[in-house]
């Protein structure tokens, strides 16, 4: 794969085709997929009984079940930055033997499905499971059924988004300038602090937005292994799942609410921040 | 294209009915005579029916070979949702009257006939880590204890024995049906399941039953009945006419089942 210089890129993307009309053979498509994509969204929209709107909403966990979804899928993120974009330069910046398999394994939950995942997480970190025994032993901290396992099970899933969105950027990112800081004598660290992170800022932006948005979406690995309470591990897609089973207008109402909340996060994010990276 | 789809099946289910009968007729003795059903059913039941329907299930195709019977095992009340939102099946078999109802409100299903009834039992790890030995040990924050979703039947009748027993009861999880309480007790992440008698007894060895006395435990109907919209409304008839026969109430006694007004 080659990479555009910036003055390339900048080039194309002033003379290339932006105003030009999209021939019939992708705009057809390209409407029903958008279609797809916004219709069901819309039957959210229709069906809502906008009229007790506050009075269903008010009487419902929604509150608490936010609070819980926003700081966990925060925490779950922040835990992402923290330990998988140096996971992602290793991935992208090192050679060792086994590194494609370490690449294929720290991925797998991307194409794993959550359910899957969530029991994984119950057999490890569970009561009984072979790290989470000695967790109870020695230290007496149970994981399962607490907030904190939503935090696990989050991390689980959406870590790899970011990972992955970081790792493709560093590879794609011109090596030129990390060269040049080093030639000048920054020592690696600093090379990744001033260079490296600068360089790839968009993609890092984009990555924790999508392993943010994953998180606050996820709902097979946490039911599995956080089980549902109300207030405590009860997070917005599990309360919108139980909703439609006793009170639909409230699972409508709950789903437009966190709708809203993503589609906030997204636009703001993307007005500051995502230019060209989302 | 439904009702051609619908046409290629049948035909294709008689080609397989009448082939297999061509057969193996012989070897098979309960699939001699009768049997011109013919077509695939889906059975809607209750997660607590799931091995003595597949049980039933496999009679009532070797009876009816033309007929195939598909399981959808799963909380009565979200597959009372599903059908009112309009999942094709043609048999809803629940775990309570008050799933039913919606559904026969809805215009769903009639006449529900209530086949079998169930109680509530605690389940426990074999080891049973938290010595728990009543329902009143489940009131302790020190018994992590999971319950089933309120609105799902297991939940409801496991509120009217706390009810019964006067006490409150704090899980540390609401599953999404009973035998995902039962797969926490199984795997030991919990002390305490409360579950239905039939669960602790398919369950084996993987889990321990500790009782709960007569005079505070409390105990669900299990209506069945065809679907309204069913597209094979003889199959379905006839698998729940099947469900209520004397050898339906056989695999369901062995499974723990009690009849209804026994």
């Amino acid at each position: 794969m080659q990479t555009l210089s910036s003055r390339e890129r900048e080039r194309r993307a002033t003379s290339g085709g932006g105003s030009r009309s999209a021939p019939v053979p992708l705009l057809v498509p390209a409407i029903v997929g958008m279609l797809f994509l916004v219709v069901p969204l819309l039957g959210l929209v229709f069906r809502a009984p906008w009229g007790q709107a506050w009075t269903i909403l008010h009487g419902s966990a929604a509150g608490e079940a936010l609070r819980l979804s926003l700081w966990t899928s925060t925490t779950a993120t922040a835990i992402s930055l923290v330990v998988g974009v140096p996971l992602a330069w290793v991935l992208a910046r090192t050679h060792f033997p086994g590194l494609r398999l370490v690449r294929a394994l720290v991925t797998l939950p991307l194409v794993l499905p959550p359910v899957v995942g969530g029991v994984a997480l119950l057999l490890a970190f569970g009561r009984s499971g072979f790290v989470g025994q000695y967790l109870d032993q020695w230290f007496g901290i149970t994981l399962p059924f607490t907030p904190a396992a939503v935090v696990i099970a989050e991390t689980f899933v959406a870590m790899p988004f970011l990972i992955v969105t970081v790792e493709g950027a560093l590879r794609s990112a011109d090596q030129g300038f990390e060269e040049a800081a080093a030639t000048l004598g920054a020592g690696r660290m600093t090379v990744f602090r001033r260079v490296t992170v600068p360089l790839v800022a968009p993609s890092l932006v984009a990555g924790a937005v999508l392993c943010w948005a994953r998180a606050l979406g996820e709902f097979g690995a946490t039911i599995t292994f956080a089980g549902s309470y109300p207030g405590r591990t009860q997070t917005m897609p599990i309360a919108v799942y139980y909703a439609l089973e006793t009170d639909p207008d409230a699972a409508i109402l709950l789903s437009l609410v966190l709708l809203l909340v993503s589609v906030v996060v997204l636009v703001a994010l993307r007005d500051r921040w995502l230019r060209g990276a989302v | 294209m439904p009702r051609r789809l619908a046409v290629a099946l049948v035909a294709a289910a008689v080609g397989l009915g009448s082939a297999s009968c061509a057969s193996g007729s012989s070897d098979t003795p309960s699939a001699t005579s009768s049997s011109s059903l013919t077509g695939d059913i889906t059975v809607l039941a209750a997660a607590s029916l799931t091995e003595s329907f597949t049980t039933l299930g496999r009679h009532f195709e070797a009876a009816h070979p033309g007929v195939t019977v598909r399981f959808s095992f799963a909380a009565s009340s979200a597959l009372a949702q599903q059908i009112t939102d309009g999942a094709p099946a043609d048999v809803f078999a629940s775990a309570s009257a008050t799933t039913m109802r919606d559904v026969v409100t809805a215009g769903e299903a009639s006449d529900p006939v209530v086949f079998a009834t169930n109680s509530m039992e605690i389940a426990v790890p074999p080891t049973n880590p938290a010595k728990v030995t009543g329902v009143h040990d489940l009131t302790s924050t020190a018994v992590t204890t999971a319950l089933c979703q309120p609105q799902v039947p297991c939940g409801a009748t496991a509120a009217a024995v706390f009810t019964n027993a006067g006490i409150t009861v704090t899980p540390v999880t609401l599953e999404p049906d009973v035998r995902s309480v039962l797969s926490k007790v199984e795997l030991g992440e919990v002390d305490a399941g409360v579950v239905y008698v039939t669960d602790v007894l398919a369950a084996g060895e993987k889990v321990r039953g500790v009782e709960i006395p007569d005079d505070v435990n409390a105990s669900t109907d299990y209506p069945i009945a065809p679907l309204a919209h069913s597209t094979h409304a003889e199959a379905a008839s006839a698998f729940v006419d099947y469900v209520l026969s004397a050898d339906g109430a056989r695999v369901l006694s062995a499974a723990g089942f009690r009849q209804p007004g026994a």
